[in-house]
């Protein structure tokens, strides 16, 4: 009934006009930043490396399809939430909303095979989301730049990734940015549980990330002990990937705590779920 | 022997501290058309929602083909077929699509050949491909009525299933039902306003009110329907009005508009009656049997 009821999950998914709302705006957005950088990337470039060409001469060309991904996952991994939050936030509470929640607990499908349905619909298309972001900004970011060696700079300063050890960074950066969507997915889907109208777990999503993201950056010492447990706090683990050499320790502990959210997310809303007075 | 269905008992059900359902018992059993009846408010929903399990009971046991809702859920709920308040579906999904939906997680396998005969059953042949936003609010109520069936259970919960209709269309639902109970042995819960309709078609009935059972039975018994209430229309009311005292010792008066004299008479005696007045020299313009239910019902929610 679970796999019965995912395939329900995903032609609903499918069929809603919002579900491609994600994929356009994505597209729209790294179209722009791809065609913005072509016409006048090599200015950007020169203003960012300014301040090293007196210790450091460039050769070759750096703006190519690898920094190009990098800045383009970098600049949305704080966005795409709420594109994703548009559809899994709409899951539950969206059909509390229709009244079609009601038609379908009726059948004899029990709670948790309806959540799960739920959840793992979400998590294929949350996947499908970032598979696209990856095409977008990897894909045809190398299409129109070709390819190169990736400087980045970090905290410890400026690194200097060859172009053949890039690839697997990437697809591990791509698998670390999609748990931590992953982990954006089953927020809205627990919130979603609690609420009869589709607007308010997107919004309340969307302010969770906010705080948390305010919380995370502010120097407070009241804030330092729960800095580390923030979901915000990992959502850049995929930058470790590109770190020399690569902090393994902090990207598991970062896959973990994700890991923990999407339990913690998932049993509370299991447990909500199946007590919830379905009125609508 | 009688089969007993449905068994509800001294069910409770409360809302942040509103007690929406305070007692409620009744009883529903094989091939019972039964009529579930209360004002607005009364707990009629709720009742149905706990039964099929969208909201927990406070207390109270609910059980269905003699086994409890609550440990037999699926087992349970694949024999039944039920529109609570209104059919709700995808909109942008169409009626077959819904159903299909549907269909896959009503515990047995629904052919798509099943899915085409119960939409052309309940009218909506050559709409199947259409989405469910286009359609009217009659043709909701028709595809509700196809989910409910389209898995062929043996018992069917209708929360009332002829609001907003047309007169067409509330025929239409009633000879359904009609058909459904006679022709394929459905056992039937109906809760409606339409008090005429549960007395033409309901054989069993509880009423409700302010959460609790007022009282269950037979229509038949509560109603005493060999006793009739028949209003007559003739071209001299008073004169009517004297032969039924002299002729029947019955008092007869007239209704409110003065038109017409209204009369409770024993069925097999309206024909004696029509009989004298036409011998009279009276002319008859209509006869016409007064449902009784109203009545019954305003009575009985009006004692409490």
């Amino acid at each position: 009934m679970l796999l019965k009821n995912t395939i329900n999950e995903l032609i609903k998914i499918i069929a809603k006009p919002r579900s491609y709302i994600g994929f356009g705006a994505l597209t729209l957005l790294i179209g722009i930043i791809l065609l913005a950088m072509k016409a006048d990337g090599k200015s950007f470039i020169s203003f960012v490396t300014a301040s090293f060409e007196q210790t450091l001469s460039f050769n070759g060309e750096i703006l190519n399809g690898n920094l190009m991904a990098f800045i383009i996952l970098q600049m949305l991994i704080i966005h795409v939430p709420l594109l994703v939050a548009l559809v899994t936030g709409d899951l539950v509470s969206g059909e509390a909303a229709m009244g079609t929640l009601r038609m379908m607990a009726t059948k004899p499908i029990s709670r948790s095979a309806i959540l799960g349905s739920k959840l793992l619909a979400g998590a294929i298309y949350t996947f499908l989301l970032t598979l696209w972001m990856a095409i977008m900004a990897y894909g045809v970011g190398q299409w129109m730049f070709g390819s190169g060696d990736l400087i980045v700079l970090n905290n410890d300063g400026l690194v200097i990734i060859p172009g053949d050890d890039i690839l697997w960074r990437y697809l591990y950066g791509f698998g670390l940015a999609y748990l931590a969507l992953l982990a954006i997915a089953s927020m809205s889907i627990c919130f979603s549980v609690f609420s009869d109208n589709s607007i308010g777990p997107i919004v309340s999503t969307m302010s969770v990330i906010i705080l948390f993201t305010i919380i995370g950056s502010l120097d407070v010492a009241s804030f330092h002990s729960i800095q580390p447990f923030l979901l915000t706090t990992h959502m850049s683990a995929w930058r470790s990937l590109f770190e020399m050499p690569i902090p393994s320790p902090e990207i598991f502990n970062s896959i973990y705590i994700l890991l923990a959210h999407i339990a913690a997310f998932t049993i509370i809303a299991l447990w909500k779920f199946n007590r919830k007075d379905i009125n609508t | 022997m009688v089969q007993e269905v449905v068994a509800v008992r001294n069910l409770k059900k409360s809302f942040k501290g509103f007690q929406a359902v305070k007692d409620v018992s009744f009883t529903v059993n094989k091939n019972d058309v039964f009529g579930f009846l209360g004002p607005n408010g009364a707990g009629k929903s709720t009742s149905l929602r706990c039964m099929l399990s969208l909201i927990k009971e406070d207390s109270g046991e609910i059980s269905l083909f003699g086994k409890s809702m609550r440990s037999n859920r699926g087992e349970v709920l694949s024999k039944i077929g039920s529109i609570i308040e209104k059919p709700d579906f995808y909109k942008y999904l169409s009626a077959y699509k819904n159903l299909e939906l549907l269909a896959r997680i009503s515990g047995t396998t629904v052919s798509k050949s099943a899915i085409n005969d119960i939409l052309e059953f309940v009218g909506l042949e050559g709409r199947e491909n259409h989405r469910f936003r286009t359609f009217s609010h009659g043709m909701k109520q028709r595809l509700g009525i196809a989910q409910a069936l389209m898995h062929n259970p043996e018992l069917i919960i209708l929360d009332e299933p002829t609001t907003g209709l047309d007169p067409q269309g509330i025929v239409d639902i009633r000879n359904l039902i009609l058909r459904l109970s006679k022709e394929q042995g459905k056992t039937v819960i109906l809760s409606s306003h339409q008090l005429s309709e549960i007395e033409m078609i309901a054989n069993r009935l509880v009423i409700i009110n302010k959460g609790k059972t007022l009282i269950e039975g037979s229509v038949n018994e509560l109603l005493n329907t060999s006793q009739m209430v028949v209003r007559f229309q003739l071209d001299d009311s008073q004169r009517g009005i004297k032969l039924l005292q002299s002729d029947f010792n019955i008092e007869a008066k007239l209704n409110a508009s003065e038109q017409e004299l209204e009369l409770e008479i024993a069925k097999i005696r309206i024909a004696d009656v029509a009989e004298c007045f036409v011998k009279n020299g009276l002319r008859i313009y209509s006869i016409e049997q007064k449902r009784k239910l109203e009545d019954y019902f305003i009575k009985m929610i009006q004692d409490v």
